[in-house]
């Protein structure tokens, strides 16, 4: 009993990161439909962002280590994460707006590998130790053990769930953002301003890649410029199941492939976690081709 | 028209003759400046070539650095007294970013272009089996600086290496376990991608059980994984009094982090892949309290040579050598040897020269290469006490 439920706070951490890379695919989708997998090496950046903005704190004195020095670490790499995003948008894909969406998803390759090389050349290639941003403890409960750094992944994560989901659903930008999302052209027609929007959506969803490589780096504490393969790949792949443009979709789909991916690895069978996973979404794809919260979609011929 | 549209056509045609006539002469001065420098010496004295692929970046780049700083040591001494057959010696090094299909690339390069006369390489078992093949076909000995798994040297019979193998390395740990640790109840947790990792597990499992003790569990991971907690607290639960983690250290600093924060407090041991200075930066000095690994040398042992060499290593790298850096030594070292005696850089000679290697001295104990082109010498076990690496013990085979 008291394994299962270990197992089950261990899912949750892995799941909320896997979550938060996972909003960034389907919003993008959202509102442009292509997958940016640039994504994943935006999420790399915000754990290296991270890295180095600790050590710079750390240097000019604020105290390192400490609840409100973490916050700010956290907030600077969310800033320079929708910045980069923000960027990457308005040179790589807004000049190919008109084309076809393949171009688009070829050129999303192209920022992915060159951020990927990029950061090996900035950053080295070999693996940095994270290091502890906010204050470690661990609590035990019973035979349960948690560690502080999964509860603040889980908070975090969270409250920035909950944001979103106000900014999408309560505020002028986020009304706006489903109306393009809804359809582009009528939307400009009333008179928004879709490549503002559009550009809001990189940030925000490059904002959350940079949050979710902050908490990843702090629950795994070796990052490297290509530690956003594997999490990056999950996270599509939790977009999809939950169904890809559901924002809440999205974060289930994550908590599903973080309890999934604890659940087979604790067995004799842990080997094949990749696989379960896999079988899961075809399964899934099967019954539902939307995901699990994905509305189908009627395209007109 | 016609004359016209022929016009812009031969005047484009010019300029690529020009470009390609400019290239290739380019291409001779390149040439013959080579050439001429090998000639610039005295006639017949070119040097001779030996190419040394290595993991100078990625997962495995602390090994590939530390092995390759060792082999330009030993590159180094023997050209300052004189060189091998009176030639000096030329290192070509490439890396192979600790992927895997690069090595077979660079090693195809080596003795196709770059002609050399034997291979050095790798850390990594994974990528020396690549690159085996590919030197027992063109009849170019290879010798591995620190490559464990027995199925390297098993390829045939042009590879070689200087370091223990990990049949002796698990042999080594089990009694370790069973004698030091005094445990019974073992859980094992192995990298199922690394070939290292799994015939290491291997080894240890047979003798360890052999002797009364037990796996009770054996938990898998791959490598690059980050998330251990899974499999860790499927270990805690099987209440054993001992973790064996016959891994990188990449990841076994993360698994030792998250095992010591869920409360696992046991002793975790493991073999060489363990020695890296990042291992205390990732999992934090106090996680590796009650952590051994076992490797080939340690810089603490009292013998002139490891004094000497330390010292060249300081001056050069600014560091203490770790085992990798010595087993890198101790690759050229044996291989210049052989050549001197072979009297010759041809492939077979150097092989059979290499198979008589006897008792000659290394910085990792006297090395005999058996008739497996294994070499058979001793260990040491080391712990890691206050954030730092101590010697515990020598084994003797």
């Amino acid at each position: 009993m008291t394994e299962l439920l270990q197992q089950v706070i261990n899912g949750l951490s892995l799941g909320a990161i896997y979550a938060l890379i996972a909003l960034g695919y389907t919003m993008v989708y959202g509102v442009l439909r292509f997958i940016n997998f640039a994504h994943s090496d935006v999420f790399m950046l915000g754990a290296f962002t991270a890295f180095y903005s600790s050590r710079a704190l750390g240097r000019w004195g604020f105290a390192g280590g400490g609840f409100l020095g973490g916050l700010l670490v956290l907030v600077i790499s969310m800033a320079a994460c929708a910045v980069i995003g923000v960027l990457i948008e308005r040179l790589a894909y807004r000049p190919l707006r008109k084309r076809s969406t393949l171009t688009v998803l070829i050129t999303a390759i192209g920022v992915s590998l060159f951020l990927q090389n990029g950061g090996q050349m900035v950053f080295g290639v070999n693996p940095k130790a994270f290091p502890n941003i906010f204050p470690s403890q661990t609590f035990k409960l019973g035979g349960l053990v948690i560690n502080s750094n999964q509860l603040v992944v889980l908070g975090v994560a969270l409250a920035l769930l909950s944001a979103l989901h106000w900014i999408v659903q309560r505020t002028r930008i986020g009304t706006a953002m489903r109306a393009v999302s809804f359809n582009a052209t009528a939307a400009s027609l009333v008179g928004i301003d879709t490549n503002r929007i559009i550009s809001f959506t990189f940030g925000l969803g490059s904002a959350l890649a940079g949050a979710g490589g902050v908490l990843y780096g702090m629950n795994y504490p070796s990052i490297e410029p290509l530690m956003g393969n594997s999490p990056g790949l999950k996270a599509f792949i939790a977009a999809v199941l939950g169904g890809i443009g559901s924002l809440p979709g999205a974060a289930l789909g994550g908590m599903v492939l973080g309890f999934v991916e604890t659940g087979v690895s604790g067995t004799r069978w842990s080997t094949y976690r990749d696989a379960v996973a896999f079988a899961i979404l075809i399964g899934i794809l099967l019954f539902r081709p939307a995901g699990l919260l994905g509305r189908n979609r009627i395209e007109k011929v | 028209m016609n004359r016209l549209s022929l016009l812009p056509g031969g005047r484009s045609l010019a300029t690529l003759g020009a470009v390609i006539l400019g290239s290739i002469a380019l291409t001779l001065v390149g040439c013959k400046k080579e050439v001429s420098g090998g000639a610039g010496a005295a006639p017949g004295s070119e040097p001779i070539r030996v190419g040394e692929y290595a993991s100078l970046h990625g997962s495995e780049a602390t090994f590939g650095q530390s092995s390759h700083n060792g082999t330009v040591i030993a590159v180094e001494e023997i050209n300052a007294a004189g060189g091998v057959l009176g030639r000096k010696i030329e290192l070509i090094t490439d890396d192979n970013q600790s992927k895997s299909g690069e090595s077979a690339t660079i090693v195809k390069k080596f003795i196709s272009r770059d002609k050399v006369v034997a291979v050095l390489g790798e850390v990594a078992s994974g990528r020396s089996l690549e690159a085996a093949p590919i030197c027992q076909t063109n009849h170019i000995p290879m010798v591995s600086p620190s490559s464990t798994n027995p199925d390297v040297t098993a390829t045939g019979d042009y590879i070689f290496r200087v370091c223990f193998t990990d049949p002796f390395q698990g042999r080594l740990l089990a009694e370790f376990a069973r004698k030091s640790l005094k445990a019974t109840k073992v859980a094992l947790l192995t990298d199922v991608a690394s070939a290292y990792s799994a015939g290491l597990a291997k080894y240890f499992r047979e003798p360890f059980e052999k002797n009364g003790g037990q796996v009770v569990i054996e938990q898998k991971y791959t490598g690059k994984d980050k998330d251990f907690r899974a499999q860790l607290t499927a270990i805690k639960a099987a209440n054993v009094s001992a973790i064996v983690v016959p891994g990188y250290y990449t990841e076994v600093g993360l698994i030792v982090a998250q095992a010591r924060q869920l409360g696992i407090n046991v002793p975790i041991f493991g073999g060489d892949g363990w020695e890296a200075p990042e291992l205390i930066e990732i999992a934090g000095a106090q996680n590796l309290e009650n952590t051994f690994y076992s490797t080939h040398f340690s810089p603490e042992v009292k013998n002139p040579l490891i004094e000497k060499f330390v010292a060249a290593y300081k001056t050069k790298f600014g560091q203490v050598p770790d085992a990798m850096a010595a087993l890198g030594y101790d690759s050229a070292v044996v291989l210049f040897d052989a050549i001197q005696r072979a009297g010759s850089t041809e492939g077979p000679k150097i092989r059979d020269a290499l198979a008589a290697t006897k008792d000659y001295p290394c910085l990792t104990g006297k090395t005999t290469l058996d008739a497996e082109r294994n070499a058979t010498k001793s260990a040491v076990i080391i712990t890691v006490k206050d954030g730092k690496f101590k010697y515990l013990e020598t084994v003797e085979p």
